[in-house]
């Protein structure tokens, strides 16, 4: 039923520290080995080591740069569907193969009553659907539904694989519906903000922003570089150089 | 986004044939179709036709055509699933309307089926227009005026088609002749407004909001998420048409809405009118594709504000 739930029982989702994700691609990865075998399965590629590579991937890490000179930042930036509470790529799918669970909020696509329209992505301004032109459906993140809560994984591997294989830590998965979680303590510790607020679709996953840089960096204030000098003839000699090198 | 070749003959063919489909029912139900019933039956056979291939070839664009019927399921919802809805319901007005007409029946039958068929048509091309306006996204469509247009435009291209169905049977085009035109200058003037209108929004959503990080200022794209454009980047991303947009809306200024009215006006003065409007119903159909080509090579969506677009 493409008709959203008026509330979910929980609000599961990711949040994402942008002060400590170092962009190493590492969620990607282990998004796309986890999916390409489970509930997405196939994740089809396109001449995947050719001159013109595509393919389905369901999380994406972008790296933007902030400012000018010293002041400039850097912040990767991992990008996927956020499992809004309000988004219309559920309400316009004609199938409802697209839907979202009333238990945990999650948005699915039904892989086997989807007919590929392809629509659903054209209403996720967020970019984060991602068609399957080999299997001729839509793929978009699960939140690994298919292993938060599979009995038959060890109890630490009951999150989703981008959480898992994090290096830095910098993914956390949880109900952000409790207020009491470790998640929704963390966003309200540090400013958790919506991706794209104004567009109203009240995304689930939050994201935390970089640290504000406690020493401000002053490049004027870089010593010069050393200078050889010496009393010794080797050292005069390596002054010679320096010298006659810098000139 | 990216013009699938599928989707815009979808909306010209299944356009023009709604809007014949319309023309046609409003005569039978005002009983001013001449010709007998043979004229009425090929006008039909045409429109059903039309319709019929669009449909088609817009089920081609699926990943999985053979799933189709589970698309009748979401109207309460998706405005895609009322178009399909409004689709199949019009065939049957609409085929009784055909079969009354090839065979004789009951004219009190036939104006309902006329009458059904007439509003089946509207609520189909309504539904395709919704689609688009619908989406909040696309800047480009989400406006009342993207309704209007392909309202007029189905009404202008199924009136073309009508006056020279009418010319080729050999009948005055009446009435029918300066209703098309008006259709036809509606449409234009529509047309030469939205164009105006979405060339002066500069659109609602920023870089800065789709980062959520405006404090930092304005981020400019350093690593890409992937070497090459992924489907996102392909199907949203498509920027090839607005290099030229100028020369293309131009063009269907002219091959569109100048020449067929041009055409139809002097078919009205002279009576010659079968040559004429061929001519009027080819230019048209070309503009008609150029003008849904660029409906869509034009719109830009949000998301490409996470790849290098500025503003959406
Ligand atoms: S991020 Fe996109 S795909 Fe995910 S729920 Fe929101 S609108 Fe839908
Ligand atoms: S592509 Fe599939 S999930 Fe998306 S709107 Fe179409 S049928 Fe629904
Ligand atoms: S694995 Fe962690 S650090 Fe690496 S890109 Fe993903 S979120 Fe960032």
């Amino acid at each position: 039923m493409t008709t959203l739930p008026p509330a979910t029982d929980k609000k599961l989702g990711l949040v994402i520290d942008l002060d400590i994700c170092v962009g190493c691609q590492a969620c990607a990865t282990s998004c796309k080995e986890w999916n390409t075998g489970g509930y997405s399965a196939p994740l089809s590629d396109h001449d995947p080591y050719g001159a013109d590579p595509s393919g389905a991937w369901l999380n994406r890490i972008h790296s933007y740069e902030f400012g000018e000179g010293a002041a400039a930042k850097t912040v990767h930036f991992p990008r996927s569907c956020l499992h809004c509470e309000t988004p219309d790529c559920v309400t316009v799918c004609p199938t409802g193969a697209s839907y979202k669970r009333v238990e945990d909020g999650i948005v699915l696509v039904n892989p086997d009553t989807c007919i590929g329209c392809k629509l659903c992505s054209w209403a996720c301004p967020y970019g984060a659907r991602e068609y399957d032109h080999d299997d001729g459906v839509m793929k978009k993140c699960t939140l690994c539904v298919d292993r938060i809560y599979n009995e038959t994984l060890a109890e630490e591997d009951r999150i989703p694989a981008c959480v898992r294989a994090c290096p830095t830590g910098a993914r956390a998965f949880g109900d952000l519906g409790d207020p009491d979680s470790d998640v929704s303590r963390s966003v309200a510790a540090r400013d958790g903000f919506n991706l794209l607020d104004e567009f109203g679709y009240r995304p689930v996953n939050k994201y935390l922003p970089p640290r504000k840089t406690s020493v401000p960096l002053d490049l004027s204030e870089t010593p010069p570089p050393e200078t050889a000098t010496g009393t010794t003839a080797i050292e005069k000699l390596f002054a010679w150089v320096d010298r006659t090198l810098s000139s | 986004m990216h013009p699938a070749y599928s989707v815009i003959f979808f909306t010209v063919a299944s356009g023009a044939g709604y809007g014949l489909l319309f023309w046609l029912s409003l005569a039978a139900l005002v009983g001013a179709m001449p010709g007998g019933r043979w004229l009425m039956v090929a006008g039909m056979l045409l429109a059903l036709a039309l319709v019929t291939f669009g449909l088609l070839s817009s089920a081609r664009h699926l990943g999985h055509p053979e799933r189709a019927l589970g698309a009748f399921s979401q109207w309460r919802s998706s405005w895609l699933s009322r178009e399909a809805v409004a689709a199949a319901a019009t065939y049957v007005p609409a085929g009784l309307l055909l079969l009354l007409a090839a065979f004789g029946g009951a004219s009190a039958v036939a104006s309902f089926a006329a009458l059904l068929t007439a509003l089946g048509a509207a609520a189909t091309v309504y539904c395709t227009a919704r689609i688009y306006a619908s989406l909040r996204t696309i800047r480009h469509w989400n406006r009342k005026d993207v309704v209007w247009i392909y309202l007029a435009l189905a009404l202008a291209s199924g009136g073309l088609l009508f006056c020279l169905l009418l010319a080729l049977g050999g009948h005055a085009l009446g009435i029918a002749g300066p209703l098309s035109l008006a259709a036809l200058l509606a449409a234009a003037w529509l047309k030469a407004r939205y164009w105006a209108a979405v060339d002066a929004d500069p659109g609602a959503y920023t870089v800065e909001m789709a980062l959520g990080m405006p404090d930092l200022g304005t981020p400019r794209p350093l690593d890409p998420p992937h070497t090459m454009p992924n489907f996102v980047m392909r199907e949203m991303g498509y920027s090839v048409g607005r290099k030229h947009a100028v020369k293309l809306r131009r063009g269907v200024l002219l091959a569109l809405f100048a020449v067929p009215a041009v055409l139809l006006a002097l078919s009205l003065i002279t009576g010659l009118s079968a040559p004429l409007l061929v001519l009027g119903v080819l230019s048209a159909a070309g503009g008609l594709l150029v003008e849904r080509w660029l409906f869509f090579a034009e719109a830009e969506h949000v998301s490409q504000l996470y790849y290098g677009l500025q503003r959406a």
